[in-house]
C-alpha cells in the first residue's frame, strides 16, 4: 500500500501561517530549548542522583547488596525506623484530623495562630528542632535531671527519636486535610446531627468517607517523612550503633566510614520507599480529584 | 471596514464546527451572529480576530487577504464574555495596555496615551473609576472597561463575544441600548455574538442566525422574525405553534383533515408554524382548526390560553387580545393570520 | 478542639518557648559574643546567602519547568512531572551521599567539572547545589496550579491588543503569577536554609569555608555548648521569621493590590 500525502501549495502556506501567528504560544524553537532546559534540569539534579544511588548500592553485585542489609546493625536500624514511623504517623493521624476538625469547623479565637502553628515544623531547621528536645531532655535540660534521678531515658534513647519525629512530620496530615475539610463546609454533618446522629457517629459514617483519600495521602506523606528524618532524629539519637540509629543515620555512618556500597545499599532502601511514596501519590491525586468531580455533580 | 468570509471551514477532530459559511460586513454595520451553543458564532468570530484559523477559506478586510496577518496585526478590537481584563492592573493600565505595547516608533508620548485613556474612560462614563482594580468594579463596569480597552487601540473592527452573557437581567439591558447609542456615535464595524434572540434583534442593524455550522439567515431583526427563512429560523426566533402537516396535490392536512389553507411550495410531510399571535379566534365552524379551551390566564393586554385542538387533543398555546374573553370549556375555532410551511419533518 | 490545642502546646509550644528560655541563660554580651563570632557570622552568612541564591535560581528553573510541563506536550513529560516531587520525599541523607558523590572529583558530574577546573563537592558550590536541589519542588508545586488555572483570554486579549508574545508573557502572565512564585521563593528558601541532612556530606564543613549554621549548632551540641547552640538557633528563627513576614507582605501586597481603595 502508498501513501500519497499532497500538500497544495495553499495549505502549506496557511500552515505556515497559522504556526507563525497562532496567539497561544511560542514558536518551536523557543519551546524547544524551553523543554530542554527543563528536562535537563530535572535530569541532572534529580534522575542522576536517584539512578546513582542504585548504581553504587549494586556496584558489587546482588550478593553484596543483600548482605549489607542482612547485617545486624541494618536490620536494627530498619526495625527501629519502622517501630519509629508507626508510632509517629499513628500519633500525627489521631492529632492532624483533631487539628484539622478544629480548624475547618469551627471558628474561635487565636485560630490563625493555631495554623501557623501547625505549619511551624515545616518552616524550622529540623536541627533546631532537634535542639529544642535535646533542652527539654538533656542532662542540663528542663527535665533532664529530673528524669535522670528517676531513671527514665528520653534522650539519646527510642522515646526522642519518637517525639522528635512526631514533631517534624505533625504537619503533613493536618495540611492534607484542612483545606479538603473547609472545601467541603459543615453542611453534610450538620444534617447528620440535625437527623439525631450522635458527635462521633457523624464523624465516621460521614465525615471520614469524604476525607479518607486525602488522610491516606497525608499519611502516607507523613510516613514518607518519618522513615527518611535525618536532622532532628541525628541530634537526639547519640548514634549508639545497633540501638538508637535509624536507616538514615545508619547511611551517614557507614558512608563516614567509607562503606559506601553498604551505605548506598540502606539508602536504596530509603529511595525506593521515596518512589514507592510518590507512586501511590499520583495515585491517590487521582482519586482525590475524582472525589471532587463526584461532588460538583 | 468590510470584512468579507468565503466558505470558510472549520473543524474539531470529528465535530465540524464551520460548515462553508459566507458573510459580508458592510462599513459601520452593527451586526449579530446568533444561534444556540455550539452553532459555529464564537468559532467565526475568533477566526475574524485571528485568535482560531480556519480549516479552509478566506477572511478579507477591505479586500486585503486578513489571514496572513496574526490577531496582533490585525487592528481587532475584540471584548470577551468574561471581560478579560488584568487583574494586577488598575482600570487606567489597563485601557493604557494596548497603547503601551505600541512598538517604540510609533508609540504616543505619555502625555498623548493619558490623554487618550482619559477620553475613553469618558467615552465609557468612568473617568471616575480610572485607579481603581478589576476586582472593585461590578460586572457591568468590568464589560464597560473592557470596551474601553479594546477601543484604545482605535480598532478598525470591533468583535464582542457574548458580551452581555456574564451579566444580571437588567444590567444586561441597560447595556444593550449603550452599546447601540455608542455603536452610532463611533460608528466602528462591530459584529456581537449572542444565543439571546432578544438582545440581537434589539442591538444589530443585522442579523445573522446559524445553526450547526451553517448560516440560516441573514436579514434585519425585522426580516428574520417576520420572514424566517427556515423552520430552524422559526423555531428559534420568536415563539410559534408548530403542527406536523402533510401537504398533498397543494393540500395541507393535519391527520386526516384538510386546514384549506395554501400551501405554498411545500409539498409532503412538513410542519406548519404560526405565531402565537397571529392565530384568530372565531366561532365554531369559521377557522381552520377546531378546539376547546382548557386553560387561560391573562398578562397586560393579552390573553394566553391553552386550546385543545378536537383532532387528536395537541395542546396549542395561543395569545389573543383581551376584547373577547375565553373562558375554559368554551368551544372554538382557530385561523392562522400569518403561517409558514416548511417542507419535512425534522 | 481543647485537646488539639493542649497537645499543640505540649509538642509545639513548650519546646520553642524552651529554646528562648534556654538563651536566658546567656548574659546579652555572651549571647552577643556568641552570635557575632565570627565562625557563628560565616556560617549564617553561608547559610542565608546561599539559601538565597538557591532560592533565586529554583524561582527562574521552576518557572521554566512549570512553563515546559502546563503548556507543552512532549514525550515523559508525565513522568517529568512526578520527578519533581522527588527532592521532597528523598530522605535528606540519601539525597546528600548521592549528591556527594555524583559531584565528587572522580564523580559522573564531578570528573568533567574537574577538569574544567570547577570543583564542586565539599566547597560552598556544592552547598549551593544540594539546596538547589531540595527547593526544586516548591516555585514548581506552587506555581503550577496558579498557571494552570490562568484564563487563556487574557492573554488572547493581549494579543488583540498588539502585544507581542514577549509583552504578553512579561506584562500579563508573570505578574498574574506572582504572588504564587513569591510563595514559592519563600518556601524553598526556607527550606535551604535550615537544610541539613542533604548539605553536611557535600559541604565539606570546613569552619569559616563552608560551614553551615545548622551544622554549628550540631557541633556546639555536641561539645555541650547547649546556650551557644540555643543562641545561633534563635538567630536563625528570628532571621528566617522576619525574611518569611516580609515576603509574605510582598506576597499580600502582589495579591491584594486589587483590592487596594484607589
Amino acid at each position: 500500500m502508498t501513501i500519497t500525502i499532497i500538500n497544495s501549495p495553499v495549505t502549506v502556506e496557511r500552515a505556515q501561517s497559522v504556526a507563525r501567528h497562532d496567539p497561544h504560544t511560542e514558536p518551536w524553537l523557543v519551546r524547544g530549548i524551553i523543554i530542554s532546559v527543563a528536562v535537563t534540569f530535572l535530569t541532572v539534579f534529580v534522575v542522576l542522583p536517584l539512578i546513582l544511588v542504585f548504581s553504587e548500592a549494586l556496584s558489587k553485585g546482588v550478593g553484596f547488596y543483600l548482605s549489607a542489609l542482612a547485617d545486624s546493625e541494618a536490620l536494627a536500624a530498619i526495625w527501629l525506623t519502622l517501630i519509629t514511623a508507626v508510632i509517629s504517623v499513628s500519633l500525627n493521624l489521631v492529632f492532624g484530623v483533631a487539628a484539622a476538625w478544629a480548624v475547618a469547623k469551627f471558628e474561635f479565637r487565636g485560630k490563625t495562630l493555631l495554623v501557623t502553628l501547625i505549619d511551624l515544623p515545616f518552616s524550622v531547621s529540623p536541627v533546631i528542632s532537634g535542639l529544642v528536645f535535646v533542652l527539654l531532655f538533656g542532662a542540663q535540660g528542663f527535665f533532664g535531671p529530673w528524669l535522670m534521678s528517676h531513671g527514665i531515658n528520653i534522650l539519646f534513647a527510642v522515646p526522642a527519636i519518637v517525639l522528635a519525629t512526631t514533631f517534624v512530620t505533625f504537619p503533613f496530615v493536618a495540611r492534607e486535610l484542612i483545606p479538603l475539610m473547609q472545601e467541603q463546609g459543615s453542611q453534610e454533618e450538620e444534617a447528620a446531627i440535625s437527623l439525631g446522629a450522635s458527635g462521633w457517629r457523624t464523624f465516621i459514617v460521614v465525615t471520614l468517607p469524604n476525607i479518607k483519600w486525602g488522610l491516606l495521602y497525608g499519611v502516607l506523606l507523613c510516613n514518607a517523612r518519618a522513615m527518611g528524618e535525618f536532622g532532628a532524629v541525628s541530634v537526639v539519637s547519640g548514634h549508639i550503633r545497633g540501638e538508637t540509629n535509624t536507616m538514615p543515620l545508619l547511611v551517614e555512618i557507614l558512608y563516614n566510614e567509607y562503606q559506601l556500597v553498604a551505605s548506598f545499599a540502606i539508602a536504596s532502601l530509603l529511595a525506593l520507599l521515596a518512589l514507592v511514596t510518590l507512586i501511590a501519590k499520583t495515585i491517590l491525586e487521582g482519586q482525590i480529584e475524582e472525589g471532587q468531580l463526584h461532588r460538583d455533580d | 471596514m468590510t470584512i468579507e468570509v468565503r466558505n470558510i471551514v472549520k473543524q474539531y477532530g470529528a465535530f465540524k464546527a464551520l460548515d462553508n459559511v459566507d458573510l459580508r460586513v458592510a462599513d459601520g454595520e452593527l451586526l449579530a451572529l446568533l444561534g444556540p451553543s455550539g452553532s459555529g458564532k464564537t468559532s467565526l468570530l475568533r477566526i475574524i480576530a485571528g485568535l482560531d484559523w480556519p480549516d479552509a477559506g478566506e477572511v478579507s478586510f477591505d479586500g486585503e487577504n486578513a489571514l496572513a496577518r496574526g490577531a496582533g496585526e490585525r487592528h481587532v478590537g475584540f471584548v470577551f464574555q468574561h471581560y478579560a481584563l488584568f487583574r494586577h492592573m488598575s482600570v487606567f493600565e489597563n485601557v493604557a495596555f494596548g497603547l503601551r505595547v505600541q512598538p517604540r516608533a510609533v508609540r504616543k508620548s505619555e502625555a498623548q496615551i493619558r490623554a487618550r485613556v482619559k477620553e475613553l474612560l469618558d467615552l465609557v462614563q468612568l473617568d471616575w473609576l480610572a485607579n481603581r482594580y478589576p476586582s472593585q468594579l461590578s460586572g457591568g463596569q468590568r464589560q464597560r472597561i473592557a470596551l474601553a480597552r479594546a477601543l484604545a487601540i482605535e480598532p478598525r473592527i470591533l468583535l464582542l463575544d457574548e458580551p452581555f452573557g456574564a451579566l444580571d437581567a437588567k444590567v444586561r439591558k441597560e447595556l444593550r441600548q449603550w452599546l447601540r447609542t455608542l455603536h452610532e456615535e463611533i460608528h466602528v464595524t462591530s459584529i456581537f455574538v449572542t444565543h439571546d434572540q432578544e438582545e440581537a434583534l434589539e442591538v444589530a442593524n443585522r442579523v445573522v442566525v446559524m445553526d450547526k455550522g451553517k448560516i440560516e439567515q441573514i436579514g434585519t431583526p425585522g426580516d428574520v422574525y417576520d420572514n424566517p427563512a427556515t423552520a430552524f429560523v422559526h423555531s428559534f426566533i420568536g415563539e410559534s405553534i408548530v403542527l406536523p402537516v402533510d401537504v398533498r396535490d397543494g393540500q395541507v392536512k393535519l391527520g386526516h383533515r384538510p386546514l384549506n389553507i395554501d400551501a405554498g411550495s411545500a409539498v409532503g410531510p412538513s410542519k406548519l408554524f404560526v405565531r402565537r399571535h397571529d392565530m384568530q379566534i372565531g366561532p365554531v365552524g369559521e377557522g381552520a382548526f377546531e378546539g376547546t379551551v382548557r386553560r387561560v390566564r391573562t398578562f397586560g393586554p393579552i390573553q394566553r390560553a391553552d386550546i385543545a385542538l378536537s383532532d387528536d387533543d395537541t395542546l396549542v398555546e395561543i395569545d389573543a387580545p383581551r376584547d373577547r374573553p375565553l373562558t375554559t370549556g368554551d368551544a372554538i375555532s382557530l385561523q392562522p393570520r400569518r403561517y409558514r410551511i416548511f417542507a419535512g419533518q425534522e | 478542639m481543647g485537646l488539639t490545642l493542649t497537645w499543640l502546646s505540649l509538642l509545639i509550644l513548650i519546646p520553642l518557648a524552651g529554646l528562648f528560655v534556654k538563651t536566658a541563660d546567656l548574659s546579652l554580651s555572651q549571647f552577643f559574643d556568641t552570635v557575632t563570632s565570627s565562625r557563628t557570622l560565616h556560617a549564617l552568612r553561608i547559610s542565608f546567602g546561599l539559601a538565597f541564591a538557591a532560592a533565586l535560581v529554583n524561582l527562574v528553573a521552576g518557572l521554566i519547568i512549570v512553563w515546559a510541563l502546563v503548556r507543552y506536550r512532549f514525550p515523559g513529560r508525565r513522568l517529568f512531572d512526578a520527578i519533581v516531587d522527588i527532592p521532597f520525599a528523598l530522605p535528606t541523607a540519601v539525597a546528600g551521599i548521592a549528591l556527594t558523590t555524583l559531584f565528587a572529583q572522580n564523580g559522573w558530574l564531578g570528573a568533567p567539572l574537574a577538569s574544567l577546573g570547577i570543583k564542586v563537592a565539599f566547597t560552598p558550590l556544592g552547598i549551593f547545589l544540594a539546596m538547589v536541589f531540595i527547593g526544586i519542588p516548591f516555585v514548581v508545586r506552587t506555581v503550577q496550579p496558579v498557571l494552570i488555572d490562568l484564563d487563556v483570554e487574557i492573554e488572547e486579549a493581549a494579543v488583540c491588543l498588539g502585544a507581542s508574545r514577549w509583552q504578553t508573557i512579561t506584562r500579563v502572565i508573570i505578574p498574574s503569577l506572582t504572588p504564587a512564585i513569591l510563595t514559592g521563593f519563600a518556601l524553598a528558601f526556607a527550606r535551604a536554609v535550615g537544610e541539613y541532612g542533604s548539605v553536611i556530606f557535600i559541604a565539606g564543613n570546613l569552619p569559616n569555608v563552608s560551614e553551615i549554621a545548622p551544622l554549628l549548632i550540631v557541633i556546639r551540641l555536641s561539645e555541650f555548648r547547649y546556650a551557644d547552640a540555643t543562641a545561633i538557633a534563635v538567630v536563625m528563627l528570628v532571621v528566617s521569621f522576619l525574611i518569611i513576614l516580609l515576603l509574605n507582605r510582598l506576597q499580600r501586597w502582589a495579591q491584594t493590590r486589587a483590592l487596594a481603595v484607589s
